[in-house]
């Protein structure tokens, strides 16, 4: 029965590309590796950082997100390599 | 300390380190990006402050409409058709008064030579030939340039580029290409040579190189008094800026399509390998300053087309006039040209004089149309180019022309060789004489084979 | 990017062979920061047309260079590529870390997005590890306020240890300041205690082992904490440029000019 609170919404490990939109999540885990893990890192994205999914491309993909303050749009094969932890259905 | 022993003291370390790092248990990478987040994060914390909420999210309110399911496509087709259209109707006056005032100045010229009683030659060579090639260059090509490049910059600075890369990105990735190609392309709109250097964006050298050899699939500037030209011809009578604008922007867009059906290709022929990592940054929207863009734009562009003219139209009129004046035999060495060429341009649904200006137009895409109109005029009756009107005698009436001819035409300047400029920067910008050579050769292969096919289905249909 | 005069014509891909510190400059500046800072519009406020594109030597990079005078005194700016950080992820960041480190900039002015402040902090550490002499510039405040968000410089002055200038580089607000505290920094009349990033136990542990070794290799020339820590990366391209700019200080054909990255 879905009362609205938060404790009874379990938190799951998906890739950022499922985050859905409006909604945000906190960085589990960088699945890439060498210089791609890298780039990911230095845009922010290290484990406890907090990212929302804004939108997404009229083309389909990419997906936009807000980490830090700043938008970036990844790619659905690069989103896949990053896992969040997200609550919700 | 000699430099030998230092590498090898420092190679050393290396050693050490990875004796106090045994198999990377320490995860030294991720660990200092995250300690170096973690403090930027601490000191951003205590600093920054929020004073209550911003009273409208323009970025997100433009974004929700410009990146939109429904509205983000068409948004960037009338943001392209609306540049377009600014460009071609706000080039007219200017560049009449243009014309109207270096025209005068040319039968000035005539006079004062006629009076000085110089041999006829000179005020061919000089008047007839440089001069007139110059005026018709910088008439032509200034107000469209000075137009078009600060709506660029405008476009630039405040910040929806970036956009254009976002919605566009999913056709790149199917074509096997960077995402970033398409601001690239966008800067082909400008110069090819430039689009050429902004590839410099693209990281991975397969993705840049694509990028590179299919920017010339979108005119630059240089080809769009051409192609406005030729359009104009086509829709005269009823409408001719909006009608021409239309014409326009479909080549344009088929420009497009052929830059990503070839770039797919590449990616499965030559150019084989596997897209790379993509994060794009959208960047806040930023009210761009106009005064100064356009001020500094306008000035920017004129000193760069004054320039070229001298560099470039002037040496083409000169060579076209002698061409045209030089006689071996009975005919011109332009003739004898145009004939030998004829066969040729014929099959592509062109002519012969239209490939040798073609051919002479390598150095810079805007002689073309000037290159064209002398060769013509100098097998006919002398008159004046300043309309239309006059253009569509010259080339319909005398030259017989028809809709296939502007049409194939169109095709070919769209999808030729790249300009000297744009080569030579490629040559620079990848290094390899290969790549060059091959950046020159598939665009024309691509120009002549849609033109013969073109023309040939168009005869064979009985459309003509 | 842009479509200017310079970037369309055939000169465009040149490269540009950028002599050392003595080239008609007093004092020559480093321009660095995060990419959409607005950094392009400092670097064109402050040295207006006097301004030169071409290429780092050997790479597709461009390079900017423009100068400026202040007080009699003649600055040369140079504009380095916009990165996210110094790690040496891309020829960018490899061209601005080997430029910061090796060319000896007098200062080098770090420019930062009001409204994105976290991401770009990052960056602003990451250069005070490789040098003190650093002024940073805070733009596009006139869009923070806009957004609502206000800046506390005096802590974060305080946070960092050098200089801080709020600036709205399109209005030419703060840039006097800005060139007022990079003339302090460079003339070395300003001192400044950069804010030190410390690192987990056992990194810090590597670090102490290493630093007195690096030392005793490389003497005063570089920033042996921070070779430390690039060496326990396993940051290959920094030890090739060390080699190169050792190269080129120890040929006497150079003379007194400062190292330039090969």
């Amino acid at each position: 029965m879905k009362t609205g609170q938060d404790d009874y919404l379990k938190e799951k490990i998906i890739s950022l590309y499922d985050l859905p939109i409006g909604k945000w999540a906190t960085v589990n885990a960088i699945q890439a590796e060498g210089i791609t893990r890298r780039r990911i890192l230095d845009l922010g994205l290290i484990p406890g950082t907090r990212v929302e999914a804004l939108r997404v491309s009229p083309g389909g993909d990419p997906k936009a997100f807000r980490i830090r303050g700043a938008v970036i749009a990844f790619r659905k094969e690069d989103a896949h390599q990053i896992q969040i932890n997200y609550k919700g259905e | 300390m000699t430099r030998g022993s230092i590498s090898a003291g420092l190679n050393e370390l290396m050693e050490e380190a990875s004796r106090l790092n045994p198999g990377g248990s320490l995860k030294i990478s991720d660990s200092i990006v995250s300690t170096i987040y973690g403090r930027a994060e601490e000191i951003a914390e205590g600093v920054v402050s929020r004073q209550g909420t911003p009273r409208i999210d323009w970025d997100k309110k433009l974004d929700d409409i410009l990146t939109s399911r429904v509205f983000g496509f068409p948004s960037m087709l009338l943001l392209l058709a609306a540049v377009f259209w600014i460009t071609v109707a706000g080039a007219n006056i200017p560049s009449e008064m243009l014309a109207t005032g270096l025209f005068w100045l040319q039968d000035r010229l005539t006079e004062i030579l006629s009076w000085l009683h110089a041999p006829a030659w000179v005020n061919g060579f000089f008047v007839e030939g440089i001069y007139r090639c110059l005026a018709w260059v910088v008439s032509v090509m200034l107000p469209p340039m000075a137009i078009f490049f600060p709506c660029f910059t405008l476009l630039e600075d405040s910040g929806y580029l970036p956009r254009i890369s976002f919605n566009l990105d999913n056709l790149f990735k199917r074509a096997g290409t960077h995402g970033k190609q398409s601001l690239t392309m966008s800067m082909g709109f400008g110069c090819n040579a430039a689009g050429v250097i902004a590839c410099r964006i693209i990281e991975s050298p397969r993705e840049r190189l694509i990028a590179m050899i299919t920017n010339s699939f979108v005119p630059c500037n240089g080809r769009f008094p051409t192609l406005i030209a030729l359009a104009s011809l086509l829709v005269m009578g009823a409408s001719t800026s909006f009608g021409a604008t239309l014409i326009v922007v479909g080549i344009v867009l088929f420009g497009i399509v052929t830059t990503l059906a070839v770039s797919w290709t590449l990616s499965k022929t030559l150019l084989k390998g596997v897209p790379s990592t993509f994060a794009l940054e959208l960047p806040p929207y930023r009210k761009p300053q106009l005064g100064k863009v356009i001020s500094r734009s306008i000035h920017d562009r004129t000193l760069f087309v004054l320039r070229r003219a001298v560099h470039v139209a002037a040496p083409a009129g000169a060579v076209i006039w002698l061409m045209a004046n030089i006689h071996v035999g009975d005919l011109s060495i332009l003739a004898h040209g145009a004939n030998w060429l004829n066969p040729l341009g014929q099959l592509l649904g062109m002519d012969g004089y239209i490939l040798i200006a073609f051919v002479l137009g390598i150095p810079a895409n805007e002689i073309v149309m000037p290159i064209l109109i002398m060769g013509y005029m100098s097998t006919g009756s002398m008159i004046e180019l300043n309309s239309l009107e006059a253009l569509h005698r010259l080339f319909v009436v005398e030259h017989g022309w028809t809709w296939l001819t502007a049409l194939c035409m169109m095709l070919f300047s769209l999808l030729h060789y790249p300009c000297a400029t744009t080569l030579w920067t490629l040559h620079k910008e990848s290094c390899s004489l290969k790549w060059t050579a091959l950046a020159a050769l598939i665009p024309l292969g691509v120009a002549v084979t849609v033109c013969f096919v073109v023309a040939q289905s168009v005869r064979v249909l009985g459309l003509l | 990017m842009g479509l200017t005069r310079q970037s369309c014509g055939s000169g465009a891909a040149n490269e540009n062979f950028g002599r050392g510190q003595t080239s008609g400059a007093d004092y020559v500046i480093a321009l660095a920061g995060n990419p959409n800072t607005g950094k392009s519009t400092v670097f064109n406020s402050l040295t207006g047309l006097n301004q030169h594109t071409g290429n780092w030597p050997g790479k597709t990079v461009t390079r900017a260079e423009g100068f400026y005078n202040h007080r009699g005194l003649t600055f040369k700016l140079i504009d380095l590529p916009g990165t996210y950080s110094l790690l040496a992820n891309s020829v960018e960041e490899q061209v601005a870390r080997d430029y910061l480190c090796f060319g000896r900039p007098d200062a080098t002015v770090v420019v930062l997005d009001a409204t994105c402040m976290e991401r770009n902090l990052n960056l602003v550490l990451q250069v005070l590890e490789i040098t003190s002499r650093v002024v940073v510039c805070v733009n596009l405040v006139d869009e923070a306020q806009r957004k609502k968000i206000v800046i506390d410089y005096q802590l974060l002055t305080a946070e960092l240890g050098v200089p801080v200038v709020p600036t709205a580089a399109r209005g030419g607000v703060g840039l006097d300041k800005l060139v007022e505290a990079v003339s302090g920094i460079a003339s070395g009349r300003i001192k400044t205690k950069p804010c030190i990033v410390r690192y987990k136990e056992k990194i810090e542990a590597a670090v102490q082992v290493l630093e007195p070794k690096i030392k005793k290799l490389v003497g005063e020339s570089f920033n042996a904490r921070w070779l430390a820590l690039r060496i326990l990366d396993k940051d290959q391209s920094v030890l090739a440029s060390v080699g190169h700019s050792l190269d080129r200080n120890n040929d006497p054909a150079n003379g007194v000019e400062g190292a330039v990255l090969v």
